[in-house]
Parts: C-alpha cells; structure tokens; sequence
C-alpha cells in the first residue's frame, strides 16, 4: 500500500512525514502540486508547511493546484486523506472539511507542544486510540484557530465529527486552549471519517528521542486504513 | 554645491583617487556605484581585514576556511557541514521585522550556495533595555521578522541568546548564524571556473531594495539625517527563498552548476566580480537581460541593488536550457545576464553601450586596506579601579529572584516558541538549555551549537573578555557531548574611526584568537559589523561566538536541565579562584554598577573543563549545566526550576553564589554516579530534595517562587 | 464621524504577496492580469470631535508604518 504526500511549492514537512510513516512500514511517494494523476495510491497526506507562502490566506490558491482535482476523487471514492497543519487548512480552503483556520488568539506563531485528547475514533486519524486517551504533540502555527459558523458548528459536534481537542493533562478541554480554537477543536473529520485534518504534527512526535512517540498512533490509524483500502482494491 | 557623486555613495577622496588611478582615466557612474558598494566597510573589510588574519582556520577537518560564503568542515563517511555568521543590525533599526526577516534570507544563501540544505538557525539579538517602549518594539519586530521568514522558509530556529543594555539603546545588533549538511560530492564554490560558462541570475526580479545599503547604512552610524538617509528597505519574501533553495539543491544534484554565489549585499556587482576574480577570468555582464522589477532602472542602480533572494549561477552552456527548465518547474525567474570570457576584466552593457570596463580583481582583492590608530581608552584604568562594593550580608533569596526576574536571564520561551525548532526531526536538545544538539539521520553523528557575547564583560576588558565568551561558547556545545569542533565570530562594534574602538576591536580579535588556539578550534568564517554607533556614542565591544560541536556517537541519553530528579548530588567542576563581579549580573541587577577588571582566563585550565564536560554526557550525566550569567545560584536555580525539584546547598560565603569566574560546570546524577573528571578540582556542593532553592544559612526560595519570577520575566515585559 | 484609512506599500518595494496573487489568478484562467498590490482597509468610527487632520495623526504615529507604507484617509460622514 503507498501513500502519495503531496508537494505545493513552500510545504516543507513532507520529508519528516516521508520519514514518520516509513518508521511504521508506510511506503509513500512526494508528488508534485502540478501532478494530475494518483491513480495507485492507497490515500494521500497533505503535509504541513507554508504552500505558496501562505500568501493571500493559507491554503487559498493551493487548493486550486492542479493535484487537488484528484485529492478531490480520492476523498469522495472514500480513500484515506490527511492533512497535518498546513494540509488541513487547504482541506478547508478546498471544502473537503467545514469551517476555517484563522489567526491564533495571541496573534503570534505557536511552536510547542500541547495536549490532545482523542474524541472518537472512527476516522482515519484515530482508529487505532482509545476515546479518552490524552496524546502530546508539537503545534506549530500561526493560524491555528479554528473558526466555523455557529450552525455548522452544532451540526458538527452533533454527528461526532471533532477527533482531537486541546486539553489539559487530565483531559478537560474546557482549560488550556492554545490559540483560542471554537469548542477547543484541534483535528475533525468529514462525515465519512475518510478525510481528516489536524493542526498538530504527529510526525513530529513519532520517536522517544524528539521528545514523544505519542503521535505514532495516530499514524497507525492512517496506516490501518491505507491497509484497508489497498485490500479493498486487491 | 552638491557634494560629488563619490561622496554620496560613500567613498572618501583617498578611496577616490585610488579608483581614478586604477583604471587611468575618470570612473562612469556605473564604475563608481561598483567600487562604491565592494570597496564599502560591508562588502570589502577594510578597516578589518589586516587583523583577522589572527584567527587560526587550520585543522585536518577544515574543508573550506575563511573567504569563501561559509566554512565547511569534514564530519567523516562522507559528510560535510557549512556555518556561517552574519549581522543585520542597521537594517533591523530602521525597520526591525524586514531588517531581521532579511537578516536570515541573507545567511541562509551563504549556506545552500555552498551546496548545503540550512537545517538550522541561532539567533544572537541585542537590545537597549525594555522599560523604553522602542527596545520593545524592535524586540517585538525583530522576533516577529525572525519567525517570520524562518518559518516561512521552512529552516527552524533552535536557539540564540538576547542581552539588554543601554548601550544597545540606538543600535539593535541581529545576528544570525546558520548551520548546513550535505555529502561531500555536493559542495559547490563561487567560482566562473572557465571561458564561455554562462552567468544565470536566478530568483526574484531587481529593484532598488537596499539601493545605498551597505555603501551608506552599514558603512556609517546613524545621526540626525538617518531619516533622508535610508535607502529603499529590503522586504524578504520567505517563499521565493524556499523555491530557490529547492531549485538550487535540485541543480546541485543533477550536476548543472559549475559556480554559484549568493546575491547579498554588494548584488551584482559582488557576485560576478568575486566569482571571476576567484577563477581569474573575466566576465561580459549585459544589464538588459536582468529581470527587473523596476522598468527605469539606471545601470548603477541595478549593479547596486540589493534585492533579496537572487543567486548567481555559472553553467556551462550546453545544459543551459535544463537549468532553465528546471527553474520554471519551480516557478523561479531566471536569465543569462553574462559570459565568462578570458582575461580579467568585468565589462558591464546596458542599452547597446558598455558602461563599465573593470579588472574584477580590483573590486575584491584591490579593495584598501586600512590600519587605523588604536588608543587604549583612558577610562579603562578608572573602570579596574572602581570594583562593585559587595555588601556583608545581602538578601541572597531577594537577590535570587530579582535575577531571575530579569528578561535576559528569565524563560526566554516568549521568543523560541515563536519559532519552528522541530522541522526536519533533527531536533534532540531543543531551546530552553544550554548548547542544541542536532542528529544527522541515518547517522550517529552530532553537532551541537551556541552563540555567546557579553557586551559589558567586554566593555571592560575586551581581551579577556572575548576570550571568554570563547570558553563559555565551547562549554555550552561540550553539555550536550559534543566537543567544540569549529567557530565562526560575528565582530560587532562602533565607528572604527574612533581609535579606542579600534583598540576594542585588535583586544577582542586577540582574546579570541588565544582561547581557539588553546581549545584547537579553527576559526572558518566571520562577520565584520562596524558604525554601529548613533549621535557620535558607540555600543560596547560585543563579539558574539558561534561555536559548532560534533559528535559521534551522540551520547546515548544527552544531558538535560529538567532531568534532574530528587535525591541526586550536586557537583561543580572547576573551581572558583576568586569573586569576580565586574560585569556580573549581580552588579548589574542588585548594585547597578559596572566595573573592576573581570577575572581572566585559564588557557590550561579551561579546554580541561570543556573535555571533561564532554566525557561526563557520555558518561550519562543526567544534568550538566555551565555556570554564566548570574554565578551558580542562577544556574542551580534553572536547574531547580525545569526539574520542579528544590536544592540544598552548602557554601562557604555568599559572594560564591553570584561570581562569574568562568570555567565552571555543574553536574547532577545519582550519589553513586562517577564524576571522573580526571585531575579537575571537583567538589559535591549539594543535594536535590525538597521544593525550596535553599543555600544552607544563606537563605532560601521556594522553587514555586522562583519558577513564577523566571517564568515571567520576558514576556510580562512584552504584552502591556 | 467614520473615517475609511488605505495602508498600502510604498511603491519601489517588493510586494511578494500581489506577485504570487497575481501568478495564482493567471493560471486560474485570468489573463490580462499586470499587477496586484496588496493593501489594508481600517474604518475609525468616533465622536464628532475627530477630524481627518486627527485621523492622520493616527496613521503617522500607529496605524501605518512610514518606513514602508503610505496611507489616504477618507471622510465617509
């Protein structure tokens, strides 16, 4: 099985994410934003990063680069695709996940590690956690916030669609907010828990000596539904 | 009358008539701007250059010395690393954000021309202090510009110190120093290397960015007219700099470039001049084949310019039209502004016309040399003999905390949690202790690096001063297991004209010069920033140290100041020989007062300390700690605070808690852990235990306490 | 009073965020497209005492940086 990670000019996490999932027996491709076929590939990761500089607002033109035609096809064929920071604000530029990432509440760059607690686990994201399990993974961000119209917010919340949210070290998430997201939101899903976003980097808590090997599960997750999809296509 | 043209670009007569002599004939306006820039303090060194030949770049490891954009040195099995040092601190005055963003575009060029990727960022920045909202602002805009491009980049920031004082009040010094990897069949220099190469100008379109910069705001202090003076500002454009460092790394690897040198200050003129002067060719430069962003430029402007993030690369022209190729894959302008041709001589066109016929050696090697007078100042004896008065019995836990209630010795997370320090996973000692400790995946290599300066320690002796901050430097990498393996020196002082300045400046190059040579560290690069004075007063004589460590094998647990758990021992190796509380922070926060002479240092005594430092994180010591700023309450206290463990300790006065005699390390391990430290002197000064920083009958601070003033130091200064 | 404040970049300077705009609106089909720049809107709502003279003020000492931004105030009512 083979996830393809996707390259807009300025990502810059596609290497550590190359590096995490191959530390699980994830085999992965870098494909070009001006690639327009991933026919092959299992699912697909949009890393984290600063793709065409974030300039305009984050994730606004690439969502119009030519590979999100077939991250578009991947999601609604009900393949495994992620996107870690950066990714997840182009999955929400593109409408493949509701509401947006707007400027921290501090206005300033978060780079450190916070507390997660994992919500459900029927996504791609964290079917291999445990409801309840509290996780630490690096943030690192300046538009982390997560925002979304109060009707969609409640819809949301409704169908279980958040994962992850920020928390204290007992898990409540009413305390310890980083950057002021809605409802604490730090990773959601799509109805279909096929596409998921998250703003911290699991890759970059994959291994003790980097200071946490919490993010391991997460990306067991998203390796066990690759797995999936590559079977349903034998 | 108008002053001459000359004269506003910066040059003096002498600089002048030396060009007229030259070249036998009047320069064109073009020929000026080209001497104007590369003979300019920035670009040629001049007031600099007769005394860094002190430095000692020479060891078996060094691959590339001085001269070159950065220093490489050899890590074996093939592995090369680039650093480099560089300052930005007139720019950062006049607009801090874009100066200190600009600041790091700059350096990290100097690093993948040499064939690199950067993998990592320091940043030494120096302010006046912050109860003045302007320190504020610059602070805020500088970190702000840091982590603005640096992230944006994708080049991550893993450490750096910042120091207050008065004397930083008009003149922010930024400092940056960056650190590269590659294979050893990838290092590329700055060379035309043969006739008929083709000079490809890669990256964003010129403008008049800097227009004046290194000519006349690095080449000159500020006064009453730095408003009329300003050139056009340099706005960084993070993106277009990861594009060309992807671009690059690509060209390097598919073996299209024959040269390539990065566009900093000095712009075109700098890059075809040094890299046909360095392969002894000549090169025909057409001004109408650079992309601009400005349509009436004149071509002194474009030949001045300093546009950010361009790169000039020389490719043998049958692989033109790949470079080409793989420069529009990557959304990178490019264009064929010259030819490398035989002979020495740099000939500029523009509009069908040649506008400059130079010897290209004459922009670099022909630039003056000056060795301008040196005069001890005469405040120094009254300085050494004016020692802060210590009193009998001071409150030693109020001491403490007003310490560490300082915003340079305080928590420091403010600025680096503003940074991206984990991109590419190499990250194994993070900010926030002593030395960064990188690994090299797919290795057990690694490298450890600090920054260090104290300007007042060397305000009142620059000699011993320099040295040092040399020893400290070395110390902060030897914690992490490293051993101090190459240095590169950012030298930042006031005007050179001065000569008690340039006294600072020869005391300072010495004292550094004797701590490399005595710890057999080369000296591969450095950067020179002089005029940093405003309304005639300079800053303090601040070199700053960049030193690299490297180990293989990275110790297998590397020490760490939050691993200190309850019931450990607390050693300290080295010894105290005195109290030394000349430029202490002692004297600075409790007693307002600078002076005396500072202890000297200890040429055997110190690279002993540094190697056994070393040795015990290998041996797995879980904490080790260089006694600096603020003696060894302060240093016990970080310790105290990151591992929420209290400290008994025993000493026998309480001068021994705040003096900053250097050469000082602090262990804490397990009671049974060997502390071999050889024949060091070594002495158990406590255990942990507890919740209070407790120095016996001396007095104590609960750690909650002292973790709330450190915690807070910075940043409640900064969010009013 | 509602004064209308435009903050954009001096001309002669880089503005990396109208250039990348600009390429992104071209390959999305807009051609023609010669430029972009790139700018902020500030609308200041205040008691009748304040004057275009004072909003300038402002913009002088805070709202714009006059190192790298000019500014126009507008009187809206």
């Amino acid at each position: 099985m083979t996830a393809a990670i996707v390259v807009f000019p300025g990502s810059n996490c596609e290497l550590d994410v190359e590096h995490a999932l191959g530390l699980i027996g994830v085999d992965t491709e870098l494909v070009w934003h001006r690639d327009t076929d991933l026919t092959g590939f299992d699912g697909v990761v949009l890393p984290g990063g600063f793709a065409h500089g974030d300039y305009l607002r984050t994730g606004a033109i690439a969502r119009f680069s030519p590979v999100m035609a077939e991250v578009e096809r991947m999601a609604r064929e009900g393949r495994p695709v992620l996107g870690i920071c950066n990714g997840f604000q182009i999955l929400c530029e593109a409408g493949l996940l509701p509401g947006a990432l707007i400027a921290n509440r501090d206005l300033r760059f978060i780079c450190r590690p916070v507390l997660v607690v994992v919500e459900q686990t029927d996504s791609i994201l964290t079917r291999a956690a445990t409801a309840g399990q509290v996780l630490r993974i690096p943030l690192n961000s300046y538009a982390g916030n997560y925002v979304a119209p109060t009707t969609e917010m409640l819809q949301m919340e409704a169908d279980e669609r958040v994962v992850l949210r920020y928390c204290d070290a007992l898990g409540d998430t009413t305390s310890d907010n980083p950057n002021g997201s809605t409802n604490a939101v730090a990773g959601l899903t799509n109805a279909g828990g096929n596409v998921a976003g998250l703003m911290p980097h699991p890759e970059r808590a994959a291994e003790d000596i980097l200071g946490s090997a919490d993010g391991k599960i997460l990306l067991e997750s998203f390796a066990l539904s690759l797995n999936d999809r590559a079977a349903a296509s034998l | 009358m108008a002053p001459a043209r000359y004269v506003q670009l910066g040059m003096s007569d002498s600089e002048f008539e030396e060009v007229v002599a030259l070249l036998g004939r009047q320069p064109t306006d073009a020929e000026l701007a080209m001497y104007s820039v590369m003979w300019s303090e920035h670009c040629s060194y001049k007031s600099s250059r007769a005394w860094l030949a002190r430095f000692s770049s020479e060891a078996p490891w060094v691959v590339v010395g001085p001269g070159e954009n950065a220093g490489v040195v050899d890590l074996g099995d093939g592995w090369l690393a680039a650093l480099r040092i560089e300052s930005h601190n007139h720019p950062s005055f006049v607009e801090p954000y874009q100066g200190a963003a600009t600041g790091v575009g700059g350096i990290l060029r100097d690093i993948f021309t040499m064939g690199a990727r950067p993998i990592a960022v320091w940043d030494p920045i120096r302010f006046g202090t912050l109860d003045d909202s302007r320190n504020r602002y610059l602070l805020g805009g500088v970190v702000s510009g840091i982590a603005g491009y640096g992230n944006a980049v994708g080049v991550p920031t893993l450490g750096g110190e910042v120091e207050f004082a008065d004397g930083y009040s008009g003149n922010p010094l930024v400092n940056v120093m960056a650190l590269g990897i590659m294979k050893s069949d990838q290092l590329v220099l700055a060379s035309a290397s043969s006739p008929g190469n083709v000079a490809v100008l890669l990256g964003s379109p010129t403008g008049r960015d800097g227009i004046g910069g290194v000519s006349v705001l690095a080449s000159a202090g500020f006064d009453d007219t730095a408003g009329s003076k300003r050139p056009t500002v340099q706005i960084g454009n993070p993106f277009e700099e990861k594009k060309l460092i992807e671009a690059c790394l690509e060209l390097y690897s598919r073996r299209l470039v024959i040269g390539i040198q990065d566009l900093g200050g000095g712009g075109i003129s700098c890059a075809t001049s040094e890299c046909a002067a360095n392969a002894g060719l000549g090169i025909d430069v057409d001004l109408d084949r650079v992309h601009l962003r400005e349509n009436d430029m004149t071509p002194a402007e474009i030949l001045m310019s300093e546009s950010q993030e361009r790169m000039l690369a020389f490719v043998d022209p049958g692989d033109l039209e790949e470079v080409l190729g793989l420069a529009a894959k990557w959304e990178i302008e490019a264009s064929t502004i010259g030819t490398v041709v035989e002979g020495g001589t740099l000939q500029v066109s523009s509009d069908g016309e040649v506008v400059a016929t130079v010897p290209a050696a004459s922009l670099t090697d022909g630039a003056p040399l000056y060795r301008r007078p040196a005069r001890r100042p005469a405040s120094l004896d009254e300085s050494w003999a004016d020692p802060p008065v210590l009193p009998d019995q001071p409150d030693v836990g109020g001491a403490l905390l007003a310490m560490l209630d300082d915003p340079a010795l305080g928590d420091k997370s403010w600025i680096y949690e503003q940074y991206d320090h984990q991109l590419f996973l190499n990250t194994v000692v993070a900010p926030g202790h002593d030395g960064s400790l990188l690994r090299i995946k797919g290795t057990s290599k690694g490298l450890a690096v600090s920054t260090d300066g104290n300007g007042r320690l060397c305000s009142l002796d620059p000699r011993r001063g320099a040295a040092r901050i040399v020893y400290e430097s070395a110390l902060n990498v030897a914690v992490t297991g490293a051993r101090p393996f190459a240095m590169v020196d950012n030298l930042n002082f006031g005007n050179p004209e001065n000569p008690e300045v340039m006294w600072q400046f020869i005391e300072s190059v010495e004292g550094m010069a004797e701590a490399c040579a005595a710890l057999g560290v080369p000296v591969v690069g450095g950067n020179v920033s002089f005029y940093n004075e405003t309304g005639g007063i300079d800053i303090p004589p601040t070199p700053v140290a960049g030193m690299l460590g490297f180990c293989d094998p990275m110790p297998a647990r590397p020490p760490r100041l939050d691993a200190a758990k309850d019931a450990m021992k607390v050693w300290l190796i080295g010894s105290s020989r005195g109290a030394d509380f000349a430029a202490s922070a002692f004297a600075r926060i409790v007693l307002d007062h600078l002076g005396g002479r500072p202890a000297d240092v200890d040429h055997t005594l110190g690279p002993k300390v540094v190697a056994a430092t070393s040795h015990l994180a290998h041996a797995g010591a879980p904490v080790l700690h260089d006694v600096g700023r603020g003696g060894l309450a302060v240093a016990i206290a970080e310790i105290c605070i990151r591992s929420k463990i209290g400290v008994d300790l025993q000493v026998d006065h309480w001068t021994e808690l705040f003096e900053e005699s250097p050469h000082r390390c602090i262990v804490v391990a397990d009671p049974d852990f060997d502390v071999d430290v050889g024949d060091l002197p070594r002495r158990v000064i406590g255990y942990t235990g507890g919740d209070r920083i407790s120095f016996g009958p001396l007095g104590s601070v609960g750690v909650g306490e002292a973790a709330a003033a450190w915690r807070q130091a910075l940043a409640s200064r900064m969010t009013t | 009073m509602r004064f209308r404040i435009s903050i954009s970049r001096k001309s002669g300077l880089a503005d990396p965020e109208g250039v990348e705009t600009a390429r992104a609106l071209t390959d999305l089909g807009y051609s023609g497209i010669t430029a972009v720049h790139f700018g902020r809107t500030i609308t200041i709502e205040a008691d009748d005492g304040s004057t275009a003279a004072t909003v300038t003020e402002m913009c002088e000492r805070l709202l714009a940086n006059p190192v790298i931004e000019d500014f126009t105030v507008e009187v809206l009512e």
